[in-house]
């Protein structure tokens, strides 16, 4: 049969980069078709099931804040949630939770079939339709031909997968599913510089086979704390993971089948993530450790699945067994599906604009794993950042930019569009240089308004913004203009030096040891303000003096950000810019000065240069 | 935006110099050093004050927002052009709050985004800026392979194991890293600023001696160091005798050369010794002529000397009155060559001059401070029990500042300071 559609979004791919550009995609208005080889697969977590961690957490938050999908589907799967960092400042708090996968992957299933702009096509997507170097639409395997104005391309580890158990290699992208081979050739004729990055898998357990009582539990947070700014409770009921730990015997069986394992046989040519190791790795390179940490992670309610978290490895099958039975509580443990690695191809983010759409074929946007990084927050979140542009680009919008003074997701971007990956890029709240101001808890403050402006957020969201943001500002109002001299605030029991002047409360919250009992006998209208509410402008005060130190920066690195370097900027033959810059910028194309102050070699003069010429093309246009 | 200050005249001995501040802290900075502020366009001479010390009597000029070079607020301090009052005033401006030294063309950019240059005017300026970056660069590079620059590298690498010990514990706090790390962490922090304020001390210390330019003169004992001073200075400043060794401490003439101001230094001549009075001499002659701005390597054609010319050093060899060397061009005693060696010298310091390099050295300077200050923070709000995070943002600050010194500090060395100490991933 021969069919030909049109959309102006056709997203390929149904992980959680593809999930969460069709969703953005269809909440910005446009017609979006999402192709994947099987429907039910959508939202499918293929390493382990659970969702945010430090930094992870930070994204979750954003795409909510966007009114995505990601923490919506979380919070409605969540079996044990805690925020990390608990005891620490709310800077660096990131909530977690484990999730039932199949509930996970149903939720995800459900928000995408209430877009009424999105329709779901399966099939696989054998080829690109091209003109020149734009993108038209795709080809399916059976010859079906859908046309749109913009593509969303997030193949995941399917590029030429290639799957290691032992000396066994697969063709595959994910245990059980054949790898795009056609795709990865098309692409490779696009002539984007690439990669191959390796990740791995644990074997996973039959939990009825763990003796249990011999293990420790962790139990989630007693005060669950959500993903969604739309949530407050957990939907399901809750559950402990277990601890157990590798010892000297695990490590014994491990270095003597060291050269059976696929990483260190010498199979595998792909780059893996250091902060994710190999049990063979870690056994390897901490030699002096005699015990590694395992999380036994329960992979549904209704699931017997477990998850055991920090043994991943590419031995053979029967090694797998061996060492399993070495640790406590696994010692009758069976397993149900081998631990492998897999290595897949990755192109160099640096081919990509900072919307994400590829240099070298205009209207066509990489979202995922194939820009090198991992995880499926990292995923999301660009799957995010590729939907909202290619919906406006396709609507015939501008240009939708995170920047790194206001999110993570900006921080991402920008790390792999400025400078690639050498290993799978994954999220630390130490990637960002404004840490303090860039929390988990106001991800709404610092996106939702931009979401509402550019129209992908939903009255209910709106509402419950403009609400919490009008309470916020009626809060942050009464306690500064509530002053107090220090002879108020020593009674009251705080600490401070007689000559001092009046504070306001605001300033007062924020100073060491100071609790809402104090605040309370200083400022008896204080009571009256809802709780999540305090404890927002509590969160909001904690910093204040540390941002206001950073404003400067902030403010330098944002009016860097917004000189946009037009498309085909004259840098070769520009008077006074050196062949050697000229021919740098030529060849990476930065799109904002920001961009071009990080390339090596780019020096202030050079910079001057290009910001002077902007300059005046800008006055010629104002004529 | 900061409050950007710079020289905008010429470095080295002049009738007057003149400093320009540019952004919105520039009047409160006049206004910190010299009290009462002149009306804007008015000149007005001032007493230049910081911290009870004099430091020089000034020309004030202040320009409102929207009409001075740069469009922001600016003013202008025109002083006297000696070394040593440059670097005096500059030295109080850097501590003032919210004013640091202008970066290679700041000015002319900040002049430009305000839209006070046209296109030829800026393409016009981009050789100078390009020059001083480029001088700058060499700069970096010389003070890279320098003692500076290994200390540096030291306090980097210290500056990173702390921060990524806090680090860690922030990103990782779910993984089998140490819990408290804050005694390891304020002792390396602890550590780290004794290390960079006793350098700031040796540099303060080394510029009050200076106050211009110190030109060493080394070589092996009995070559006529001393002689080759005497000739120099025109008069008899060291004793001189047969016996080598005779000169044992570091003898300072001061004299004019080129219109600089110059001590001429003679030191002990460099040779292993047994003399422990002889012996001290010899390593200050090292650390002297190390720090010097120029070295004369006063030869006689054999000698092999613990230290080995810079680029931009004169090497001579001497005794030539005595016509036993061959390409003796030099002898203190009858004064051949001395005329041309005066000239040489002058001409190396005046190439000095013209480059940025004092200026570099201020630079450094206040980087350093800047390390300390934020170092400094991060241990006060580490023993106070403080947040982890504030104190992992001011080792952020104080990284950066070093950054001055010795190149970036990326997230990715922090990272890799992780993933090597620590078993990351469970």
């Amino acid at each position: 049969m021969f069919h030909v559609k049109h959309f102006d979004v056709i997203v390929i791919g149904g992980g959680h980069a593809g999930a969460e550009a069709a969703a953005a995609s269809a909440r910005m208005g446009a017609k979006t078709a999402l192709v994947t080889l099987r429907k039910a697969s959508i939202g499918v977590m293929s390493c382990n099931p659970a969702i945010g961690g430090l930094g992870k957490g930070h994204l979750v938050r954003e795409i909510d804040a966007m009114d995505g999908i990601m923490g919506r589907a979380a919070d409605a799967s969540g079996i044990q949630f805690r925020l990390l960092n608990r005891r620490k400042g709310p800077a660096v708090q990131g909530p977690r939770a484990q999730t039932d996968r199949k509930l996970y992957r149903n939720a995800i299933q459900q928000l995408l079939a209430g877009e009424e702009n999105l329709v779901i096509v399966e099939g696989e997507v054998v080829s690109l339709l091209v003109t020149g170097d734009s993108f038209r639409g795709v080809i399916l395997a059976d010859d079906t031909q859908l046309f749109a104005a913009t593509g969303i391309l997030t193949a995941g580890t399917f590029l030429n997968g290639l799957i290691h158990i032992g000396s066994k290699k697969t063709a595959g992208g994910r245990i059980g599913d054949s790898p795009s081979l056609k795709l990865a050739h098309q692409l490779a004729e696009i002539r984007m510089k690439g990669g191959r990055l390796k990740t791995g898998t644990p074997p996973r357990l039959d939990g009825a086979t763990i003796d249990w009582d011999v293990t420790e539990k962790q139990p989630g947070d007693e005060n669950p704390v959500l993903f969604s700014f739309l949530n407050k409770v957990p939907a399901v009921s809750q559950v402990s993971c277990g601890i157990t730990h590798t010892n000297e015997k695990t490590h014994e069986i491990i270095r003597e089948n060291l050269r059976y394992s696929a990483m260190y046989g010498g199979h595998i040519e792909g780059v893996g993530p250091r902060y994710c190791p190999s049990i063979e790795d870690k056994v390897v390179r901490f030699a002096d450790k005699t015990s590694h940490q395992i999380f036994l992670e329960p992979e549904g309610l209704d699931d017997r699945t477990i998850y055991p978290n920090g043994i991943s490895s590419s031995l053979p099958i029967e090694v797998q067994n061996d060492y399993v039975h070495s640790i406590v509580g696994l010692e009758r443990a069976v397993i149900l599906q081998p631990a492998y690695a897999i290595e897949y191809d990755f192109f160099d983010p640096r081919g990509l604009t900072q919307t994400l759409m590829t240099r070298n074929m205009k209207g066509l946007f990489f979202a995922g794993q194939i820009n090198g990084t991992t995880g499926y927050e990292e995923a999301a979140a660009q799957g995010l950042v590729a939907g909202l542009n290619a919906a406006s680009r396709a609507l015939g919008g501008d240009a939708i930019q995170f920047s790194r003074t206001d999110s993570y997701i900006g921080v991402m971007i920008d790390d792999l569009t400025s400078y690639g990956v050498t290993e799978p890029y994954r999220m630390f709240t130490s990637r960002a240089e404004f840490r303090l101001s860039l929390r988990a808890d106001n991800a709404d403050q610092r996106l939702t308004p931009r979401a509402i402006q550019i129209g992908c957020v939903r009255p209910l969201r709106r509402g419950l913004f403009q609400k919490k943001l009008a309470a916020l500002d009626a809060g942050k109002q009464l306690l500064s203009e509530s002053m107090h001299g220090p002879k108020a605030l020593r009674a009251a029991g705080i600490q401070v030096t007689l000559d001092g002047g009046r504070r306001d409360i605001l300033r007062v919250m924020a100073m060491p040891g100071v609790t809402r009992a104090q605040i309370d006998s200083l400022e008896p209208e204080a009571m009256g303000i809802d709780p999540a509410i305090r404890t927002q402008i509590e969160n909001d005060a904690l910093y204040q003096q540390y941002l206001d130190r950073q404003d400067h920066d902030v403010a330098a690195l944002k009016k860097e950000e917004l000189a946009v370097i037009p498309e085909g900027f004259p840098y070769i033959g520009l008077p006074g810019l050196s062949a050697e810059a000229a021919n740098k910028l030529q060849n990476r194309q930065p799109e904002t000065l920001a961009q071009a102050s990080k390339i090596e070699g780019i020096t202030p003069a050079a910079l001057t240069l290009i910001l002077a010429h902007l300059k005046k093309a800008k006055r010629a246009i104002g004529k | 935006m900061d409050t950007i200050f710079a020289l905008a005249s010429a470095w080295g001995k002049s009738g007057v110099a003149v400093i320009r501040i540019s952004g919105d802290h520039a009047f409160d900075a006049v206004e910190a050093l010299s009290g009462k502020l002149p009306l804007v366009r008015q000149a007005s001479l001032r007493r230049l004050v910081h911290a009870g010390i004099f430091l020089d009597e000034a020309l004030v000029l202040l320009f409102e927002k929207g009409a001075s070079f740069t469009g922001e607020k600016s003013a202008e301090l025109q002083i006297h052009g000696s070394v040593a009052t440059l670097k005096a005033v500059l030295g109080a401006l850097g501590v003032l709050p919210g004013l640091r030294l202008a970066e290679p063309g700041e000015f002319t950019r900040r002049a430009m985004e305000n839209g006070r240059l046209d296109l030829t005017q800026v393409e016009g300026l981009i050789d100078l800026i390009d020059a001083e970056t480029e001088a700058q660069r060499r700069q970096a590079i010389a003070v890279m392979s320098g003692e500076l620059g290994r200390k540096a590298e030291l306090w980097r690498k210290e500056t990173i194991r702390a921060a990524a010990l806090i680090e860690a514990g922030i990103d990782f706090s779910d993984e089998d890293v140490p819990d408290d790390v804050t005694d390891e962490v304020v002792a390396l922090l602890s550590k780290l600023k004794r290390s960079i304020s006793a350098e700031i001390d040796g540099a303060k210390a080394a510029e009050s001696i200076r106050a211009g330019f110190e030109v060493a003169i080394v070589g092996a004992p009995n070559v006529g160091k001393s002689t080759l001073l005497n000739a120099l200075a025109g008069r008899e400043a060291a004793i001189t005798s047969e016996v080598a060794g005779t000169t044992r401490d570091v003898i300072e003439v001061r004299m004019e050369i080129a219109g600089l101001a110059v001590t001429l230094l003679d030191t002990a001549g460099l040779r292993e010794t047994e003399d422990q009075i002889e012996k001290i001499g010899v390593a200050r002659a090292m650390i002297r002529a190390k720090q010097a701005d120029l070295r004369i390597f006063l030869m006689d054609g054999k000698e092999d000397l613990p230290i080995a010319p810079l680029a931009g050093d004169i090497v001579v060899i001497g005794k030539a009155d005595l016509g036993q060397t061959a390409g003796a061009t030099l002898s203190g005693l009858t004064g051949q060559g001395v005329d041309d060696l005066v000239d040489q010298i002058g001409e190396r310091l005046l190439f000095k001059v013209n480059s940025p390099s004092l200026l570099t050295h201020e630079r450094h300077r206040q980087a350093m401070s800047r390390t300390l200050d934020a170092l400094d923070a991060a241990e006060r709000v580490l023993q106070s029990g403080g947040m982890v995070e504030v104190a992992a943002a001011e080792m952020r600050r104080g990284a950066m500042a070093l950054e001055m010194l010795i190149g970036r500090v990326g997230v990715e060395d922090l990272l890799g300071e992780i993933f090597t100490r620590f078993c990351i991933g469970k």
